[in-house]
């Protein structure tokens, strides 16, 4: 089993990231063929966006591993990035079809129970199980097993994998990899492979599974091991170079020789680092290796020195002849990566500013959410953040809320209730039933507030006499707006009215404009006796009292609140709860398909 | 994944419940007490008792820690002995805290079984003199070696008395079913009362994975001391995506570690010790696997708040190491670490403690920055390497300050 330039690999478990790693690392040795044919992912079809170089390549999705081997019979090797739960399933299925020869297993936490079976599945059929708990490797100027190992574009570079070297590396940590690949770098040619094999006490393939493999090798001509506390995996080495099976120089470290020095046996990182017997300490096996003629550093500080040293040694034997560097390549860079660095800039389509989502955690303002919620925000509170930007007085906040309470809802008759209820009977979602609704919301439906707030504003700013306004209105022919009730009167007033202005005068510091209201009111009630302030009028003017009272705001920024349709906005608001009602009633009452009744439509047909 | 010992009372009760054997027994736990015990269980004064330790170590009978065959007034005599005392046992020590009590059953014959797994097989030992000290008896030792992957029904049992083979087809199947790792029961018998079989001493070990084991407490092996930081860490570990482990291994050591990566980590731990400063070395532990910026803040606050707890005169070292990263994004790590380093920095001050940094992976140019920066900021002696100085290096230089 060897990893070459045209290696491919079906890739389980759609992971985006080690995807794009392991084409990334095709694209800068120079592959012209993608290293992964096809990609596994239960429940989904189609295809998988991904680079290749500067390009932009599809990869095949597919729901079953049957149909992706069937299809891509060259890709011998699985690359499983199943979670620990299905690793053992999803691998034995892949390693039961004649074309996979390799399964390189990524999860950690697959029970010893599993993996040893999947040993002995892979030893009846000839094949090879890398993992699990594995980064994978890398073979150097071919193939990336798994899209971890060697970490970033950056480190790949600089450990010069994207090129052959004539090191052979075997480890039991992933973790050390890129350390490796960089030490190796530095004292000798580089790798022509590197191998994780997982942290487990019975990897799927050990140690020496992959030394014989780079014996055979003819491009290896030295074979480097890093191996840990604990099992036996080291003696087999020993056995198999005093039996003549590896005949290569080979340099081994083991690490944790500090393990004997306490005082309990401490379950290392890794599953598998744990001595229980003396044999099995890392003092122990590197003192066997030794003795068996393997090269063992004085530490891992050492390792490094030794290493040059031995490959300088083979160098000068001519066993080794180091090839001419090539030109080292590049890669083109993610967008947001060469953004985060400052290397490119782009003007933004979007500016906001009144919340976040980027940080830990979303902002209303500057405020998380968390705290809204531990400093018991209210409704109001949360409105005057997102809408005003501020934190209102709690007056303020208070009349917001009065507003949606006192809106929420007018009955089923109102035009918007009517829509949103024969909406709701047609059979469409609560959504659109809303959205009919709240469309007839304007300047005849629920947009008188506004204009009040306007009309009250513009009179009082002007400094126009309450009769002057009356009389100005009339002659041009304009309602006045918030002044005008359908049954209520002087004599019969609007409890809701009257519960406002008690409101007002208790908690607004100045009612300059609904006083303004009033006087207009008494004019107009002297004409008819309907003619009083409603509750859109009275909100209106509220509304410019609150907004001038609370002093955070100047003129300018007032009328453009008025301007802009504040009001509006918090009718529309309030009378969504309504209308949701309405809209959630129909539907429990499974009201059918409205017609409207002929009877009632005066047909005037020309 | 990791084999752990569990306890002799949870892997009898297990086998047992599985195999329908008869089998009664108490554990005594910190929180027993001991004189409802015959009101719970009538027949502890009725029949006759065996007591021992159950922490998880060996050779009790060495030890004189088994008492057989004796009245519910001896066991308390040997618990008033024996229980929340400090005692020594090789290297470890630690308090006799668990006891598992059950009652004596009279038999004639003692059996040996063992079952091992090894990496392409398990193997099945059995003798028909068990009992205390097998090893000297080992040619009576019979073996049956299963490979991995073959149907139980195909397993020769021959070398089993026939009438034996029933249990011990049932016990290898909860061997493998309930992942056990090591079994270990010396001796079995039969009683001579009602011929049942029942387990005598029993040791066991499993494989903790989480598809079977998640939910299990496991016991705390004998002398190691357990931490509340520790156990945060587990918690931690536990609910996160990510790996972290933390081990307190000498809470008056000068140098504390936040190391990342299992098989780095080792290699850290190497050098110090390799340098001769072991006994310093306060704690082991490693994080990796990517861990968000607030996971590792929580670790390193957790090490911190364990560095800054004791005051030692001449000072602290901390050391932040790791190899090159895969994949664990050396920036948000750091950001974290730094965050936490920031909440310390008056107790760092107070405990002369020197930070020493070594990291490379993702993004580590713009984390070791970062680390700089916070260490100039804070204003406590740090030195910060990069990929390109050798991975321990870092290591020769903080022990030039464990002076």
């Amino acid at each position: 089993m060897n990893f070459t330039k045209t290696t491919q690999a079906i890739f389980y478990n759609l992971k985006a990231f080690p995807i794009q790693q392991m084409l990334d690392f095709d694209y800068v040795c120079q592959r012209t063929l993608p290293s992964i044919a096809a990609i596994v992912h239960p429940g989904r079809n189609g295809v998988h966006k991904a680079f290749f170089g500067a390009k932009e390549i599809t990869l095949p999705v597919y729901e079953s591993f049957a149909e992706a081997a069937e299809k891509h019979p060259q890709a011998d090797v699985l690359i499983n990035f199943a979670s620990f739960r299905s690793a053992f399933t999803s691998s034995k299925e892949a390693l039961s079809f004649p074309s996979i020869k390799t399964a390189v297993i990524v999860a950690e936490g697959v029970p010893e129970r599993e993996t040893k079976e999947l040993i002995a599945l892979a030893q009846k059929e000839k094949k090879m199980v890398i993992g699990p708990s594995t980064v994978g490797g890398i073979a150097a100027g071919s193939f990336r097993i798994g899209g971890y190992a060697g970490g970033g574009m950056e480190n790949l570079l600089r450990a010069r994998l994207y090129r052959p070297g004539s090191v052979g590396l075997v480890s039991k940590s992933g973790g050390m990899m890129n350390e490796l690949f960089n030490i190796l770098a530095r004292a000798t040619d580089g790798i022509k492979e590197g191998i994780a094999i997982g942290g487990d006490l019975y990897p799927g393939s050990t140690l020496l599974d992959h030394m014989l493999r780079f014996e055979a090798d003819l491009d290896i001509k030295l074979i480097v091991g890093l191996g840990e506390l604990g099992g036996r995996q080291e003696y087999e080495i020993i056995e198999a170079k005093k039996t003549g099976k590896l005949t290569k120089p080979i340099l081994m470290w083991v690490t944790g020789t500090c393990a004997s020095l306490f005082p309990w046996e401490v379950q290392f990182g890794h599953a598998g680092a744990k001595a229980g017997k003396e044999e099995e300490s890392a003092a122990a096996k590197n003192k066997a290796l030794r003795e068996a003629g393997i090269l063992v550093p004085a530490s891992f500080e050492d390792l490094e020195k030794t290493l040059a040293h031995q490959y300088q040694h083979l160098v000068q034997q001519g066993i080794i002849i180091p090839a001419p560097e090539s030109q080292r390549p590049s890669l083109p860079l993610d967008f947001d990566i060469a953004l985060k660095r400052g290397l490119i800039r782009k003007a933004t389509h979007f500016t906001t500013t009144i919340s976040s989502d980027i940080g830990e955690e979303p902002t209303y303002g500057t405020i998380p959410v968390s705290a809204i919620i531990k400093q018991n925000y209210s409704l109001g509170e949360v409105i005057g953040l997102l809408w005003f930007k501020k934190s209102l007085p709690p007056y303020f906040s208070k009349f917001l809320e009065l507003c949606l309470v006192l809106c929420a809802d007018h009955g089923p008759a109102v035009s918007g209730a009517h829509n949103a209820i024969v909406a709701a009977r047609a059979g469409k979602d609560v959504i659109s039933a809303l959205c009919s609704g709240l469309l007839t919301i304007g300047p005849r439906f629920g947009g008188a507030i506004d204009d009040a707030s306007r009309y009250f504003k513009d009179a009082v700013d002007k400094n126009i006499s309450p009769e002057q306004f009356v009389e100005e209105m009339k002659q041009k022919r304009i309602l006045i707006p918030g002044i005008g009730h359908l049954v209520k009167s002087k004599r019969n007033p609007d409890k809701r009215v009257e519960l406002l202005k008690d409101f007002a005068r208790k908690n607004l510091p100045n009612t300059e404009y609904l006083n303004y209201a009033l006087k207009v009111e008494k004019i107009t009630t002297q004409k008819a006796e309907n003619l009083i302030l409603n509750v859109d009028g009275c909100l209106g003017a509220l509304f410019v009292d609150a907004l001038v009272s609370c002093g955070q705001f100047n003129a300018e920024e007032i009328n453009e609140m008025i301007e802009i349709g504040y009001m509006n906005g918090l009718f529309g608001l309030a009378r969504s709860i309504g209308l949701i009602g309405h809209i959630l009633d129909q539907k429990r009452l499974k009201e059918p398909l409205y017609r409207h009744p002929t009877e009632d439509i005066f047909y005037r047909l020309e | 994944m990791a084999r752990r010992k569990i306890r002799e009372f949870d892997a009898k009760n297990l086998i047992a419940r599985q195999l329908n054997l008869e089998y009664k027994a108490v554990l005594i736990t910190p929180e027993t007490k001991i004189q409802e015990l015959p009101s719970l269980y009538p027949w502890l004064l009725r029949e006759k008792l065996v007591i021992k330790p159950d922490q998880l170590f060996g050779k009790r009978k060495q030890y004189n820690l088994v008492l057989a065959e004796v009245s519910f007034d001896e066991v308390l005599r040997f618990l008033e002995q024996h229980r929340n005392k400090l005692i020594s046992l090789g290297k470890a020590t630690d308090t006799l805290t668990h006891f598992l009590l059950e009652p004596f059953i009279p038999h004639q014959e003692e059996y040996y079984l063992a079952i091992i797994s090894e990496r392409d097989s398990d193997i099945i030992y059995f003798s028909e003199v068990g009992g205390f000290n097998i090893e000297e008896r080992w040619n009576t030792v019979k073996t049956i070696k299963i490979p991995s992957g073959v149907n139980i029904e195909e397993v020769d049992f021959a070398i089993i008395p026939q009438h034996h083979i029933p249990f011990f087809k049932n016990l290898y199947k909860l061997y493998r079913s309930f992942h056990f790792t090591y079994l270990e029961i010396n001796p079995f018998a039969v009683s001579n009362n009602n011929h049942q079989i029942h387990l005598l001493d029993c040791v066991a070990q499993v494989d903790d994975c989480p598809k079977l084991w998640s939910d299990f407490d496991f016991p705390i092996p004998f002398g190691q001391k357990v931490y509340p930081e520790e156990q945060f860490i587990r918690k931690l570990d536990a609910e996160s995506g990510a790996s972290l482990k933390l081990t307190v291994l000498n809470p008056q050591g000068r140098i504390w570690n936040i190391l990342s990566g299992g098989g780095a980590s080792i290699i850290f731990l190497d050098t110090i010790a390799n340098l001769g400063r072991q006994e310093e070395i306060a704690n082991y532990g490693e994080y990796s696997g990517n861990p968000t910026t607030e996971e590792s803040y929580l670790y390193a606050k957790t090490i911190l708040e364990l560095v800054t707890k004791e005051y030692h005169p001449r000072g602290k070292v901390l050391i932040i190491g790791g190899a090159i990263a895969n994949f664990t994004d050396v920036e948000k790590t750091f950001m974290g670490i730094i965050q936490a380093l920031r909440e310390y920095q008056e107790k760092l001050h107070w405990g002369k403690v020197s930070i020493f940094v070594r990291r490379g992976g993702p993004n580590y140019e713009k984390g070791l920055k970062l680390m700089e920066q916070a260490g100039k900021e804070i204003g406590i002696p740090m030195l910060v390497q990069g990929p390109d100085t050798p991975m321990v290096d870092i290591v020769d230089k903080a022990m030039e300050v464990i002076t």
